[in-house]
């Protein structure tokens, strides 16, 4: 695995930033994953530390104490430089998710066709043929950024941005997709719904996909998104995932 | 139980908030001013964690349907127990029919009320602040009961307090965020040497400064934030990440709030001044 040039710096009294270099980029992602693995394993364990990935950042959160910086960040310049020595097996997965693009839910999806110079079909097509990657979860719970998506279909966001938007709402924005996780303003072109739950606090683990996982798209149709619904809400919805090797 | 006979303006549960989903995009809410929370919980003996009741702007009014040991801190309300005025960081019986009433705001924003043992509510995600639509609910509502033991008998190890209180001071001192480089010398001049006051736009996620200064437009790649952490917009907006603020953002994040600066904040409402300490 390459070595990239990163950047520590202060964030405040329990915090510290590492950055690398300011791309998307699944080489990088995946560097930044690898090295988060590796620090949680060895150094920095979840009892005490969060470490949220981003993009090309790694954020460290201390629990309850303040950090020293410069002693910190010489370990973690320490810890970079050797983290190949010792493989960290980490999981991650492909997940397909449903959505359906009927009218009654893709309420801009003719108003994107048309700006796009295309139809409807076409739109649908190219959202579900492209595998996506996790490069954040954050703006709500469980709302994942998502890159990937296919060059013919980057539109602008909305000139205004919607007061309410539905729970599930599958939108596109710039070179962006995503889904809603709950009812929230938003600015995003929706193009479909999604009836699986993005977030779920009664559970141990309240979002069930993670930054550097990928996610398809399959399109269904009303029954099939109602059947869903209900089957989600008895919480005896299969969601459809492949493990994929980091 | 404590029944609810007026909710008050926005009156919630609040701990020491959620660890450990950050990742997930959940927010770590919590009290907004753990100073005080951390004091009567103190007072009282209570875990650091244990839940207390946060009161904004308007009080509420309620009432005690078991024996127990209270504290109150925070903002300063006309508080009354029954007929009697009560003051703050300091431990009071309360008896079964008691009725606890907030009149008039008189310093500050958010108040805190701590009981012994601490308030009884469902955990989610390991803490028992609401944030709603994490938790059910959004804030009390009447007629709500809050659970809590009942206690017959303590005696405090201290009993008053006289605590050096926040709500007298306007500074908030602050630490280089990680895109402090960034800045020129004017937007840092402006940070420093500004009297800001808090906008319209201020709440538990976020206070919005009514000042604004030179602007940064810097296109960052999405990254997270904290409780305290000071966004600057290309407008020159500087927005001020509180505990149920969004965990990640795209605007650089140019200060951080050290823990006692978010408390000292955590009182202020529209219009009131603050200024900006580097550390």
């Amino acid at each position: 695995m390459s070595d990239y040039t990163i950047s520590i710096r202060p964030f405040g009294q329990h915090a510290i930033l590492i950055e690398w270099p300011n791309r998307v980029e699944e080489a990088i992602l995946e560097d930044i994953l690898q090295f988060k693995a590796y620090l949680s394993a060895k150094y920095l364990f979840p009892e005490k530390w969060e470490i949220i990935a981003s993009y090309n950042s790694l954020t460290l959160v201390e629990r309850n104490f303040p950090i020293h910086f410069n002693v910190l960040k010489f370990n973690l310049n320490k810890w970079y430089a050797e983290r190949n020595l010792i493989k960290v097996t980490r999981e991650s997965y492909l997940w397909r998710l449903p959505v359906c693009y009927d009218k009654e839910f893709a309420i801009d999806i003719e108003e994107v066709a048309n700006k796009l110079n295309t139809t409807v079909e076409e739109v649908i097509l190219m959202h579900t043929k492209k595998s996506y990657t996790i490069y954040g979860i954050g703006f709500l719970p469980g709302f994942m950024y998502l890159g990937g998506l296919s060059a013919s279909l980057e539109i602008n966001r909305r000139e205004s941005p919607r007061l309410k938007v539905i729970k599930g709402s599958v939108g596109i924005a710039g070179k962006q997709t995503g889904i809603y996780p709950q009812e929230s303003p938003g600015g995003w072109n929706i193009i479909g719904n999604c009836p699986v739950t993005m977030f779920n606090p009664d559970v141990d683990k309240p979002v069930f996909v993670s930054v550097g996982d990928k996610v398809e798209f399959f399109a269904i149709e009303k029954a099939e998104y109602d059947l869903c619904v209900i089957e989600n809400e008895a919480g005896v919805y299969t969601i459809q995932k492949n493990k994929i090797n980091a | 139980m404590l029944k609810v006979l007026k909710q008050g303006f926005f009156t919630t549960l609040q701990d020491q908030g959620r660890f450990g989903y950050k990742d997930k995009g959940v927010p770590v809410s919590g009290s907004m001013d753990t100073y005080s929370t951390k004091v009567i919980n103190a007072l009282l003996e209570n875990n650091i964690s244990a839940p207390v009741i946060e009161i904004t702007m308007t009080g509420p009014t309620l009432e005690f349907t078991a024996d127990s040991y209270i504290c109150i801190g925070g903002a300063e309300f006309l508080v009354t127990l029954n007929t009697s005025p009560i003051s703050l960081y300091k431990v009071y019986k309360v008896k079964s029919g008691d009725v606890l009433s907030y009149a008039k705001l008189n310093k500050g924003l958010r108040a805190y009320l701590a009981i012994k043992g601490g308030f009884k509510s469902n955990m989610v995600l390991n803490s028992a602040s609401f944030y709603f639509p994490i938790t059910n609910k959004r804030c009390f509502k009447n007629s709500d009961e809050i659970g809590y033991v009942e206690c017959k008998d303590f005696n405090p190890k201290i009993s008053h307090l006289k605590i050096n209180s926040l709500l007298n001071t306007n500074v908030l001192e602050v630490a280089k965020g990680p895109e402090y480089n960034l800045l020129n010398k004017n937007q840092i001049k402006g940070l420093f040497t500004t009297l800001f006051s808090v906008s319209n736009q201020y709440d538990r996620m976020a206070y919005q400064l009514q000042e604004t200064i030179e602007g940064l437009s810097y296109s960052m790649l999405t990254s997270a934030t904290l409780p305290g952490t000071i966004q600057l917009t290309p407008s020159g907006k500087l927005i001020i990440l509180m505990k149920d603020g969004q965990t990640t953002g795209g605007y650089p994040r140019v200060l951080q709030l050290t823990d006692k600066a978010i408390s000292v904040l955590a009182q202020k409402k529209f219009g009131d001044n603050v200024i900006l300490k580097l550390l």
